[in-house]
């Protein structure tokens, strides 16, 4: 039970973080992408197209960080501090990009301020989860239990990197949602810009995957030597030929399958720094087991998730269903 | 000068807390407000409560936002500036932020989406049951987090070791001394915050002789709440306040200005607490008036702040005012329900100017009912942030005074432009009114459906 416990906790915040990445990342695509429509009319289609599920979307990300809480409190208790200014420069944009939802369909004369928050926000916060990213790669210093690190210590070349990386990515389900969502001028640009984000996420993915085994000889070790070798040389064979479909779909004329296939993409670079990092989650030094929460309260709420979480996906499921459809161009929810 | 990173947290939390609270206490109502006037519209088929119920619906919907968006940055900053909090405490209070996030966040957030934009799309039931389940939902919230809160005040269910809370028994962890009261107390001011703004609006239309059906109807709907409201919240809050001395007797003690134990204590109208010398300055008080109403006995004893040394004491003058405060705008609350009910037995309630035009002014009075108690309960608690566990000043993460320092600007900014900017739209909203299309129809269709329609539908989807 004490073995078992924080691993199965571990898989449900990774679903959980999973599932934020792939939904928030959409919407926050969408808010990436924002600069480069060319009238009011296409972005209030880009904004319609996921204003009924962005608030769902980024409750992931409290279940997230709340999940942390409840069931690696100490992992949470070192994590937060290390990243304290990417945290909270992510907390702010998300804040920015909230309001100027609901702000830009009231607003008259300042609704292009308000577009201006909505990508602006959306970019600092792919940028913020990016720099939290490539810094829990690369690692925290822990002494005692607690963050031992200064307040730029995230703020690498490899950090800088992974936030490119998570913006480009983020705006490549973006792209490939308004392939699937919209119709029109909107669309056919996402289009375009789905093959060139589709192009750098690849390379991103591909700098990542070379930097970390020589930078951190653990990841190395992890995947290069045998037998794991023989396991995990898939991946990135996998995660080629999902680009190389991805690719040709958008080449087709495809509308649903790139999203999926871009969703897919995400998984494998996700799985892929599963592998690099289990089981620590405060890498190098902190493991699932030494920041579980106590037992007790892990099963508590282990039982309330079992319970309620089928539940939320069968609401989250309907809601999809029921805004299911492309968004045409003048004709918002609103 | 050096910055201290404890008071600096400090300073931050309180801001964005405060800053939260504001939504909540509105959104809490307005949900069930809605959800109530969505009822009314199926049940009558009448069109002033379906255009209710859409004007509502695009106010909560600004107002839910900064709700949402204000509440996620906290659940982040138990952890970047609290993180010895979180090691301490996590154990016991983690699974009820948990629930909270499981049992209501995510059907509010999902559900909101249902409410705003179905309109047209989806059967009029079925926006009700999302008004209705929102409203459920918003009040699931504030069960969870009262609770965890309330464990923070009178913690039981748990046991110490190493200076880690571990859980015990979680019915007594979830159900400690001050949850119950402290619940009734909170839910009942989130309704009276509501019923206020609700009354202040329609007291704004009849005022300015527009919309006058929805105006009447809002008012009157609202000094009823009111009148039931306000005098039941002063019964929770007189239990709550007993239930304090019970449990955190020091707290009670700043809230009077009650320095000596040994002799009976007055209830000051007005002091100045003077922490220096245990004294107050400039009293005006009623003889033995505290100690009637927390012992019930004009010789009735309860602890002085003096019976603790000055370290184990809560500041002593923003406890005392905001609850002065709190007071102040509760009695205020029960005469407004008293003197609406009898205007409305007069038949006057409509037209008296006297009553209307300052019932429009006083929008905020709940809002600031609400701060003055959360700032009476949480400053009353230190020096401890879980009473008698850990105190404030040991709950701090390892991080620099001025990472701090620098964020709480950027709060100050963000929260300033976003709060103003929010006001301002939502006046604006209020000032269109219920008429007219407030919601555009998708797919061309007439959304401002007559009320043979509506009532059609209506048929149609609760036989159907």
């Amino acid at each position: 039970m004490e073995w078992y416990l924080p691993v199965i906790w571990a898989a449900l915040i990774g679903v959980a973080v999973a599932l934020y990445v792939i939904l928030d990342g959409f919407d926050l695509g969408v808010g990436i992408l924002f600069p480069f429509a060319k009238e009011e009319r296409e972005r209030d289609q880009m904004v319609d197209s996921i204003a009924p599920f962005w608030d769902g979307n980024e409750t992931w990300l409290v279940l997230g960080g709340g999940g942390l809480l409840v069931a690696f409190p100490r992992a949470y208790a070192v994590i937060m501090p290390a990243f304290y200014l990417p945290v909270i420069a992510m907390l702010l944009a998300l804040v920015f990009r909230g309001v100027a939802f609901e702000f830009r369909t009231v607003a008259n004369t300042s609704k292009k301020y308000w577009n201006v928050a909505f990508a602006g926000g959306s970019i600092v916060a792919a940028l913020s989860q990016g720099l939290i990213l490539g810094g829990l790669i690369q690692g925290i210093k822990v002494e005692n239990g607690a963050f031992a690190g200064g307040a730029f210590d995230f703020a690498t070349p490899f950090a800088l990197l992974c936030a490119l990386g998570v913006t480009a990515g983020y705006a490549l389900l973006g792209a490939t949602w308004l392939v699937m969502k919209t119709e029109g001028p909107v669309a056919d640009r996402a289009r375009g810009h789905a093959k060139l984000l589709l192009l750098a996420v690849l390379g991103f993915m591909g700098i990542v995957s070379l930097w970390t085994p020589f930078a951190f000889p653990r990841i190395a070790e992890r995947w290069f030597s045998t037998p794991n070798i023989f396991f995990l040389w898939p991946v990135p064979f996998v995660t080629a030929l999902v680009a190389l479909l991805g690719w040709r779909w958008l080449e087709t004329g495809r509308d649903i399958a790139p999203f999926l296939s871009a969703i897919v993409l995400f998984m494998l670079g996700y799985l892929g720094l599963a592998i690099s990092t289990f089981p620590y989650l405060v890498p190098p030094s902190l493991t699932v087991w030494q920041t579980a929460a106590a037992p007790a309260s892990q099963v508590f709420m282990l039982i309330g998730t079992v319970a309620l979480l089928p539940i939320i996906l069968g609401y989250v499921v309907f809601v999809y269903w029921l805004f299911r459809g492309k968004v045409r161009e003048g004709e918002g929810y609103h | 000068m050096d910055l201290d990173p404890v008071l600096l947290a400090r300073l931050q939390f309180a801001f964005t807390i405060t800053f939260h609270i504001i939504f909540p206490s509105f959104t809490i109502g307005l949900s069930a407000y809605i959800a109530t006037v969505g009822v009314l519209w199926l049940r009558t088929g009448e069109e002033r409560y379906e255009r209710l119920m859409r004007f509502w619906t695009k106010i909560f919907a600004v107002s839910f936002a900064m709700g949402v968006v204000s509440g996620l940055v906290l659940s982040y900053q138990f952890g970047t500036n609290w993180s010895r909090f979180s090691v301490v405490t996590g154990n016991v209070i983690g699974p009820a932020i948990g629930y909270e996030v499981l049992t209501a966040f995510f059907l509010e957030a999902t559900f909101l989406g249902v409410l705003l934009f179905g309109f047209g799309r989806v059967p009029p039931w079925l926006s009700v049951l999302a008004a209705a389940v929102i409203a459920a939902g918003t009040a699931m919230s504030a069960f969870w987090i009262i609770s965890a809160n309330s464990w923070m005040h009178t913690p039981t269910g748990h046991e110490v070791r190493d200076g880690i809370a571990y859980p015990v028994d979680w019915l007594a962890i979830i159900f400690n001394p001050s949850f119950p009261y402290r619940l009734a107390h909170m839910v009942t001011a989130a309704y009276l915050t509501t019923a206020f703004v609700v009354l202040a609006v329609g007291a704004r239309y009849l005022l300015a002789g527009k919309h006058e059906e929805h105006g009447r109807t809002m008012v009157l709907m609202a000094v009823g709440m009111i009148a039931v409201l306000a005098p039941l919240q002063l019964f929770f809050g007189d239990q709550h306040g007993l239930n304090t001395l019970q449990h955190q007797p020091i707290k009670v003690a700043a809230m009077e200005a009650h320095w000596d134990g040994s002799k009976p204590g007055d209830f000051h109208i007005f002091a100045w607490p003077d922490e220096k010398n245990e004294v107050n300055r400039f009293e005006i008080s009623i003889p033995r008036g505290a100690s009637l109403i927390l012992t019930h006995d004009p010789n009735g004893l309860f602890p002085g702040l003096k019976s603790v040394p000055a370290s184990e004491r809560p500041p002593v003058k923003p406890v005392f005012f905001a609850f002065r405060i709190m007071l102040a705008i509760g009695f205020t609350m029960i005469g407004v329900g008293i003197v609406g009910l009898f205007l409305w037995w007069r038949g006057t309630l409509f037209t008296a100017r006297w009553f209307l035009w300052p019932a429009s002014q006083a929008w905020w009075i709940g809002f600031v009912a609400v701060i003055c108690g959360w700032i009476v309960t949480e400053t009353g608690r230190q020096p401890w942030i879980a009473y008698g566990i850990l105190r404030t000043a040991d709950a701090i993460s390892p991080i620099s005074a001025s990472s701090v320092a620098v964020t709480l600007a950027l709060f100050v900014l963000v929260y300033g432009i976003v709060f103003a900017m929010g006001i301002y739209y939502i006046n604006r909203l209020i000032a269109k009114g219920p008429q007219g299309s407030l919601i555009e129809a998708p797919h061309g269709l007439s959304l401002g459906s007559p009320l043979s329609s509506a009532s059609d539908a209506t048929r149609e989807a609760t036989s159907g």
